[in-house]
């Protein structure tokens, strides 16, 4: 339709152009989860919380104190810290990927949400934008849900954790758009068993969040620093430790470079599959 | 996409083939959730909403889901959510075809209102009927490309003899093919066959009904031509895969 309006093609690949029309799409997304959000919540804090009992108690009993160097040198921490530090990044990552993955694709392509939304006057710009900060929030809720009961169980008192709460909004929206290119190339549902199973599953062994990445041999070390979850674990659990992440802006500039260009590629990539 | 696209839409209402309704929201909540996306304010929407359910015959759904809806209601519900905005003009893609008359005629009649009421339509279908009913101006198109163009009447008069006469039944064909009929040929204007059946296209149909008449065994339906003639005489009787 658009090209008998007498358009010339841009490109895919042109600056977004984002306008505070994302916000209608946004609450959208809101009003749909806020009738689902219970048995939502049980999902998304049940399985992180059922990981860092069973690993927490369970191996912590084993492994009892876990050495970590900091910049105060090293320091043993209780094998139950270490890991809730780690997986509620995991749990951040694993929110946002499902959100912008699954329900995304449901409402891209299954349900043609987004073509009804387009008829009206919003942007796919916005669009995109609307589901990248909505697989964030949702991450964020997690996250925070997590946060209360690991509150709760005295696994953390840090004040810090205040700081680790926007990170992690952070860390959801790195995913997100990360996520979201995967999105634009899906064709069925299928496709995200690969980013779950070659991608988000061997970078949660490889990011430090079960055990200390000095283990890891010098290669796959060298790779690890590179990752965006170890990054994110990086960030988060000196948080969690009441200290102050060591190198944090290297740390949160390689997110800001993971999701800055995610989020170029995934819009590019899902203007390129509605032809705009 | 023109720079302006955004401007445009604000005045459009677009109704598309497949529905886009919000499985997870009531009719009510479809509407709200759609006014937003036009920038509209929730209190003005929530006023708009009665008289666009009641447009839509669906006042007494207002709390149903689109799953609870018949193909009609959904599609009913959509033509009310393309509406929410006051659009100028309403572009409608194949706005009935899957549905049962009733629900077809219900909404002819909702779109007869809009017309009345001085909306502009835009739609496309492949059910001549409804071109015929609703159009006052039609565009045939054809593998994209525009074949004729006008007031459907006129275009009919333009291009079609005014009567038709269908001949099926044992020996059709032969009327259209054997020299032995050739006289009974010359009463129409064009004859035409597809598949079991023979098209007679005449401007005088009483001498070829009374000559016809002699055929006891054949079975003959007398009918004004209509746009499906014309559209037919243009394209082709063929079924055309490709298209």
């Amino acid at each position: 339709m658009e090209n008998t309006l007498g358009s010339t093609p841009s490109s895919h690949w042109a600056l977004p152009r984002l306008s505070a029309r994302w916000w209608p799409v946004f609450l959208r997304n809101w009003l749909v989860w806020k009738k689902l959000a219970v048995p939502s919540l049980v999902g998304n804090i049940a399985e992180p919380l059922m990981w860092l009992v069973a690993f927490g108690y369970g191996m912590g009993a084993l492994v009892g104190q876990v050495t970590i160097t900091t910049p105060q040198g090293a320091v043993a921490v209780p094998y139950i810290l270490f890991l809730a530090s780690g997986s509620i990044c995991m749990s951040a990552m694993n929110a946002a990927s499902f959100e912008a993955l699954y329900s995304a694709f449901s409402r891209m392509h299954v349900q043609k949400t987004w073509d009804g939304i387009m008829n009206a006057p919003v942007s796919l710009d916005d669009v995109v934008l609307a589901e990248m900060l909505w697989a964030g929030f949702k991450a964020l809720f997690s996250v925070t849900a997590i946060m209360l009961v690991m509150l709760a169980l005295g696994i953390s008192h840090s004040p810090k954790l205040l700081l680790a709460w926007p990170v992690l909004l952070g860390v959801g929206i790195t995913f997100s758009c990360i996520a979201l290119v995967f999105n634009a190339l899906a064709k069925g549902y299928d496709f995200f068993t690969y980013y779950f199973t070659l991608f988000l599953t061997p970078m949660m062994f490889l990011s430090g969040v079960f055990f200390p990445r000095e283990q890891l041999p010098g290669v796959v070390r060298a790779i690890s620093d590179w990752l965006p979850l170890t990054n994110a674990v990086e960030l988060v659990r000196p948080l969690f430790m009441d200290q102050w992440p060591e190198q944090a802006w290297l740390h949160a500039g390689v997110l800001l470079v993971y999701t800055v260009a995610a989020f170029w590629l995934a819009l590019g990539l899902t203007r390129k599959r509605f032809g705009k | 996409m023109p720079r302006n696209a955004l401007a445009i839409k604000a005045q459009l209402g677009v109704v598309s083939q497949i529905d886009t309704l919000d499985p997870d929201f009531s009719c009510a909540e479809n509407l709200l959730v759609y006014g937003r996306y036009f920038g509209m304010r929730a209190a003005d929407i929530r006023a708009r909403i009665p008289q666009l359910l009641e447009f839509a015959a669906l006042a007494h759904k207002a709390d149903a889901k689109p799953g609870e809806l018949s193909g009609g209601m959904k599609r009913r519900l959509s033509l009310a959510r393309a509406l929410v905005n006051d659009p100028r003009l309403l572009m409608l893609d194949e706005p009935t075809t899957g549905l049962d008359p009733q629900a077809r005629h219900l909404m002819w009649e909702r779109l007869q209102q809009l017309l009345q009421q001085g909306k502009s339509i835009l739609l496309t279908t492949h059910f001549m009927d409804e071109a015929e009913r609703l159009c006052t101006r039609l565009l045939v198109l054809d593998h994209g490309r525009k074949i004729a163009e006008g007031r459907p009447r006129e275009l009919i008069a333009q291009h079609l003899e005014p009567d038709v006469v269908e001949v099926y039944g044992q020996g059709a064909l032969a009327l259209a093919r054997d020299n032995a009929h050739a006289g009974l040929r010359a009463l129409a204007a064009r004859v035409e066959v597809s598949g079991e059946t023979v098209f007679f296209y005449t401007a005088q149909a009483r001498p070829l009904l009374a000559a016809l008449g002699d055929h006891t065994q054949l079975r003959t339906l007398h009918r004004p031509a209509n746009l499906e003639d014309l559209f037919l005489k243009l394209t082709g009787r063929q079924i055309r895969e490709e298209g």
